[in-house]
């Protein structure tokens, strides 16, 4: 769907010639929401404006759709521009306008008739669910609301590929929430490629199918959304999962369980995916002579399956934990001992 | 009463009088309006980093708003003699004052209008690029529409000062309440005159105030 080659951007300024995007090569499947995290600085807020070409790169190439949007003229831009849609991290609503009226911008500048233009209108004010908003400005809306009007707007000209700057940045949690929930829903039910840069690790672990992580320009990893969670391999990755999957109590935590348990042992599992879903220690307890204990833990999900990590405590013959522990490398989930009290 | 007190004015002469003051005014906001917005797009779009980008466009827009703004009022009038005489056919009446009060205030107004065209959020700027909008729309669209509540208020504000031009421009014999309070009142001593000139100036400039300001207000959704 999108193919990216060799795509350099490089700021002019006074002192020095800036890197923004340095050689980045990334293919984009139909139909998959692809997330691009990183830091302020890392380049990711060009490489978005690259895509349809609010900035000219420097060299390289994007393809979208089978359309060398590098080599365009001016004129034929503008038109493949109407099939790109872009939200963006402050909305930027019209404020003369009524939400209605925003909406209907991109289909004026498409030369889209009144009649049909209007019909259009109500069907992404419905789909957004703005319904009774239409006639309020802009100003009279809450953040979240804005942003809803910023998609039907990013949508009115049906475009094949939606992309996100920061999207959710200026919001609050809730909102951001209900904003991500939104495009999960759009890209099921439309089938939209949807491209996201954020620097929140919670956008791209809640909606995302994979990920690419962007520093100094470059994309240093990238992956299915899952294994990158599993085995983030750049210390930046590592941070980033860590903004989900930290867990600043568990140290604490286990200091506390190897004074406590002074029999038995603390198994640490490793929950990745699918597997999640069976009820594991309860099959535990039930196959094997063993008492669990669950300590300390944190299982998040992804679009993909989930993921997090538990401390349980295993009480019992030491044949049976054997088994058991056997049992559970079975399965999908990671198991190690992490305190042998015996 | 109203003889007693004012014995020299004649209502007649007023009304005349004041009409002519209305009338450059209006007709000169009107052209101030247009000259002055297309010289505040001019600077704002040809400036670095605008649409239309262009430094020798840039510098001629501004040398021209910078010269005119320099010289004060009753000196352009004397210096577009030749320029009004040719366009109007007459150095004198409303009419002869027209040319100078526009060439006068547009490059203030121009300057103003660049201002508010630099407050539009470069967002929305950008946000109608990338939904394909030409520059033709992005500035009727976009850009005027998006500060149309400051374009207003810059015109009340250039409004008022071309009232005060229209004053000056009487001395030169171009009608209006600024001639006559010069030629009949303050010639002649008739100082009721000059004050209920005053009286009906400061009427005017409170009403353009006013419609400006009631515009301005219903005009900002923000």
């Amino acid at each position: 769907m999108i193919s990216i080659k060799e795509l350099t951007k490089v700021f002019h300024t006074k002192d020095q010639d800036v890197m923004a995007v340095d050689n980045l090569d990334l293919d984009i499947q139909s139909g998959e929401i692809y997330g691009v995290i990183g830091y302020s600085g890392a380049g990711k807020s060009t490489f978005i404006r690259l895509l349809n070409r609010l900035e000219d790169p420097t060299s390289g190439s994007i393809t979208i759709d089978n359309q060398e949007i590098t080599g365009m003229k001016k004129n034929d831009l503008r038109l493949a521009r109407q099939e790109i849609g872009m939200i963006f991290q402050h909305f930027n609503l019209l404020w003369s306008r009524t939400v209605k009226d925003n909406i209907a911008f991109p289909l004026e500048i498409a030369k889209v008739p009144k009649e049909k233009r209007e019909e259009r209108v109500k069907e992404l004010v419905e789909l957004v669910g703005l319904k009774g908003r239409e006639n309020a400005y802009p100003s009279q809306l809450s953040g979240g609301q804005k942003q809803r009007v910023g998609i039907a707007r990013a949508l009115a000209n049906k475009p094949k590929v939606l992309l996100c700057d920061e999207a959710t940045s200026a919001l609050d949690p809730e909102t951001t929430d209900s904003i991500l929930d939104l495009l999960v829903d759009i890209n099921e039910k439309l089938g939209l490629t949807i491209i996201l840069i954020t620097h929140e690790m919670h956008v791209i672990r809640k909606i995302c199918h994979r990920v690419a992580v962007m520093e100094s320009g470059k994309v240093v990893e990238q992956g299915d959304v899952l294994d990158v969670f599993l085995h983030p391999k750049r210390p930046v990755t590592k941070k980033f999962v860590d903004q989900v999957m930290g867990d600043p109590d568990q140290d604490h935590s286990l200091d506390l369980i190897q004074e406590n348990y002074k029999s038995g042992k603390v198994l640490r599992l490793h929950f990745v995916g699918e597997s999640t879903n069976q009820a594991l220690i309860s099959e535990l307890s039930r196959k094997f002579s063993i008492d669990l204990n669950i300590l300390h833990g944190k299982i998040t999900q992804t679009q993909k399956g989930a993921y997090g990590t538990l401390f349980v405590h295993v009480e019992g013959d030491q044949k049976e934990i054997e088994k058991a522990k056997a049992y559970i490398q079975d399965t999908s989930v990671e198991v190690e001992v992490i305190s042998n009290v015996q | 009463m109203f003889n007693k007190l004012f014995p020299n004015v004649e209502i007649q002469d007023m009304i005349t009088a004041t009409n002519e003051t209305l009338y450059m005014t209006i007709i000169s906001v009107i052209g101030t309006m247009f000259l002055g917005i297309i010289l505040g797009l001019l600077l704002y779009l040809s400036r670095p980093g605008g649409l239309w980008e262009n430094k020798v466009l840039n510098w001629i827009t501004a040398a021209f708003v910078n010269v005119f703004r320099a010289i004060p009022f009753i000196i352009l009038i004397l210096l577009l003699f030749p320029f009004t005489d040719f366009l109007m056919g007459t150095i004198r009446g409303p009419k002869a004052a027209l040319p100078a009060l526009i060439i006068g205030a547009a490059p203030f107004y121009g300057r103003l209008v660049e201002i508010a065209l630099r407050e539009v959020d470069r967002g929305v700027i950008e946000a109608a690029k990338s939904m394909g909008a030409k520059n033709s729309t992005i500035i009727f669209k976009v850009l005027l529409k998006e500060s149309m509540p400051a374009l207003v208020s810059g015109l009340t504000v250039t409004a008022i000062a071309l009232i005060g031009y229209t004053a000056v421009a009487g001395v030169i014999g171009a009608g209006g309440l600024g001639d006559f309070a010069y030629f009949y009142g303050f010639q002649r001593s008739d100082f009721d005159v000059v004050f209920v000139c005053t009286v009906l100036i400061v009427l005017i400039v409170f009403i353009f105030q006013f419609i400006g300001d009631f515009l301005t207000r219903s005009l900002d959704k923000r």
